[in-house]
């Protein structure tokens, strides 16, 4: 596989923590890389450090060392304004406790992240457009009837496919799911599963994160995380 | 868009919101409330004291006085002057014809007619007002010497038919004037201010009747003032001579003409004037004159007022100062609940400008609402104020603001001035944000991978 190819790549990613005293080495020199249309599982045990390379590939959190490139470009060269615009528009985050706005309803919830690319003008100018594009979105999630629903009406499942149209709505280039099964019952969790796979048959690129061999079976390939590295790619 | 769904989100929906909301609008009522009352009282009285003085005060306080008729021949040929009024201001003792006991008053010696013009003098009578010309002649036998009398001086004189006050402010006339008499005993000084009659009993007595009561709203004036005619008083000073001398002249600028503009058109004629006048007799007594615009001239009596309304201001600075903490703390304890907002919204690619604006866009909302909330109901309570306390005093007796017998206030001034609402509005918006930016800027520092931690949940 040449250099070329990966949409988004990690090279010898660095990152500690400190806990109180002590620095906690988390990640040791990471290399991992996905190819647009990919569907890859990052698997490890708890504390492994899946979370933080995720968050590090969605620029949430940033590499001690180490580049981490999207379509080539290097995204510590990126200013603060390109990294919102690269979390809000290339990568869509889905994570294991939905993280949903509880003030907003699951429309609202799903065209958020178009009304915060844009600015009042901006966004009525675009409303119809967002709007439609977030009931056809639920519509796909099969969540048509609970648009108008408030978060804390909605079962876990239904909440998590909430946090996928809000992922998908801004189409982005590749989607990051943390645990998104973690925190669901096995028959709700395949239900998530099965529209990952759908959207990577669509063509979507995922990068999903799990402690559970199972669910990363649904995965096209699985890399596992230990020690701080990858074991194998 | 989305800060703004998001802030009045936050508003409506954290109960904790409405303590920050009620505490803005709390504190805006009663500034609202206290500021109009003592802002009102202020531009009362000071509209009383341009009433009393005219716009501009040429005079001294030498009770000599000073040569006065040239200057306010030039002055009576200026256009931007409309009317003049010579006044003889001095003290005098008061014996009512029934008693050999004294009361030490001011006297003040107008021409009726000359000082309506100049002053708001003639709307001040009672029984006169439409026809100021005849303020010294008593309704019972215009041909006897009339005085006007203070208000309230008639009953420190001891008349029996002199105004009584009511527990509303209100003077209850009585249809005819006490006929009795006052004797009024200056001392008479020359013009190079020695006594006038030394041994010949040194004072100048005349006896003037009531010929009406002037109500000027001035608690001063009104019970230690006798105002009696131009001439009779200029006898009773010892100005009457070859050269007659006033206290001062009291001036009235026409409309189109801007107070400071005009007084300082009039100094610059009095410069002249003096200067002109250098080398004659009686130049001495040019010196101590100056001249003052009626807020100058009656400095004394409005100053302490306005300090008493700075010094509330400063107050109320301090009530703002517990608003802004009160907000702190809301603003602390809601972002504190919302960090997990915040990593989700930056998640999304929300900036962390963006994320200040949204909280302060919180904040000011509080505020705003606050404040609107504040407004009306700090307006409500002064429409109905005065209701409020009559139907206080009614019930139980009771006065809470100024017994009316004692102070020279009527109503409770209740007229918002809306320069001062604005103020205080944008005063408490300010606060409220002044009060949410520290933890606004701490909310826009979190790091997103920090709040949204399973750990943080």
């Amino acid at each position: 596989m040449s250099k070329n190819d990966f949409i988004l790549k990690a090279e010898s990613i660095y990152k500690s923590y400190r806990m109180g005293a002590t620095a906690v080495e988390v990640l040791k020199g990471v290399d991992f890389g996905v190819e647009k249309g990919e569907f890859v599982a990052i698997v490890g045990t708890s504390g492994s450090g899946k979370s933080t390379l995720l968050h590090i590939l969605g620029a949430l959190d940033r590499p001690d060392k180490g580049v981490v490139a999207f379509a080539g470009r290097d995204l510590s060269r990126y200013s603060s304004g390109e990294l919102n615009r690269f979390r809000n528009k290339t990568v869509g985050f889905v994570f294991q406790f939905y993280h949903l706005l509880d003030e907003l309803n699951v429309l609202e919830n799903v065209f958020l992240p178009t009304m915060v690319s844009k600015g009042i003008f901006g966004w009525f100018a675009c409303r119809g457009w967002a709007k439609n594009r977030a009931r056809e979105l639920l519509g796909q999630l099969g969540l048509g009837e609970r648009a108008n629903h408030k978060p804390y009406q909605l079962s876990g499942g239904e909440r998590q496919r909430v946090a996928i149209g809000r992922a998908l709505m801004n189409e982005p280039s590749v989607l990051l799911a943390d645990e998104p099964t973690g925190n669901l019952d096995s028959a709700t969790g395949n239900g998530i599963l099965k529209v990952f796979e759908e959207l990577n048959r669509a063509g979507q690129t995922i990068v999903m994160v799990s402690h559970d061999e199972r669910v990363a079976q649904r995965a096209g390939r699985i890399v596992t995380l230990a020690d701080g590295k990858i074991r194998r790619a | 868009m989305y800060k703004i769904i998001l802030a009045t989100r936050y508003l409506l929906k954290r109960r904790i919101a409405y303590f920050a909301v009620l505490a803005v609008a709390l504190c805006v009522f009663i500034v609202v409330v206290v500021m109009t009352v003592l802002t009102g009282l202020v531009s009362d009285l000071k509209q009383k004291n341009h009433r009393f003085a005219g716009d501009c005060v040429v005079g001294t306080e030498s009770q000599v006085g000073f040569v006065y008729y040239d200057f306010m021949k030039i002055l009576d040929r200026e256009e931007f002057v409309e009317a003049t009024s010579p006044v003889i201001k001095s003290y005098a003792l008061v014996s009512p014809s029934w008693t050999e006991q004294s009361l030490g008053l001011e006297i003040m010696g107008i021409e009726p007619v000359r000082h309506s013009k100049a002053t708001g003098f003639g709307k001040t009578l009672y029984h006169h007002r439409d026809d100021v010309s005849k303020a010294f002649e008593p309704v019972y036998e215009p041909n006897l010497m009339g005085c006007v009398l203070g208000i309230d001086v008639g009953h420190r004189l001891g008349s029996t038919l002199a105004p009584e006050r009511n527990s509303k402010g209100r003077y209850s006339y009585s249809s005819r004037l006490d006929e009795t008499s006052v004797s009024v005993s200056c001392v008479p000084l020359t013009a190079k201010g020695a006594l006038a009659k030394a041994g010949l009993g040194l004072v100048n007595t005349r006896s003037f009747y009531y010929s009406d009561y002037s109500h000027s709203g001035l608690a001063r004036v009104d019970s230690s003032m006798i105002y009696l005619p131009f001439e009779e008083a200029q006898m009773l000073c010892g100005m009457d001579g070859p050269i007659k001398r006033a206290s001062a002249i009291h001036i009235k600028f026409k409309p189109d003409v801007k107070l400071e503009a005009g007084c300082e058109r009039v100094a610059s004629l009095w410069r002249s004037f003096r200067q002109e006048k250098a080398d004659q007799m009686y130049a001495d007594l040019l010196e101590k004159v100056t001249v003052q615009s009626w807020k100058g001239y009656r400095r004394a009596f409005i100053a302490a007022m306005e300090k008493e309304q700075t010094m509330m201001t400063a107050m109320f600075a301090l009530v703002g100062i517990t608003t802004v903490f009160i907000v702190f703390v809301v603003s602390y304890m809601i972002i504190s609940h919302k960090s997990k907002d915040i990593g989700i919204l930056k998640s999304i690619g929300v900036s962390n400008t963006n994320v200040l604006l949204l909280f302060l866009g919180f904040s000011f909302f509080v505020g705003l609402l606050g404040s609107a909330i504040g407004t009306v109901g700090g307006w409500r309570f002064l429409v109905h104020i005065n209701e409020i306390e009559g139907w206080l005093y009614d019930k139980f007796d009771y006065q809470p603001l100024w017994d009316r017998t004692i102070f020279a206030i009527d109503e409770i001034p209740n007229t918002i001035d809306y320069k001062v609402l604005g103020v205080i509005i944008l005063s408490a918006i300010a606060a409220c944000l002044a009060g949410a930016l520290l933890p606004c800027r701490q909310a826009a520092k979190q790091k997103p991978v920090e709040t949204l931690q399973v750990s943080q949940l």
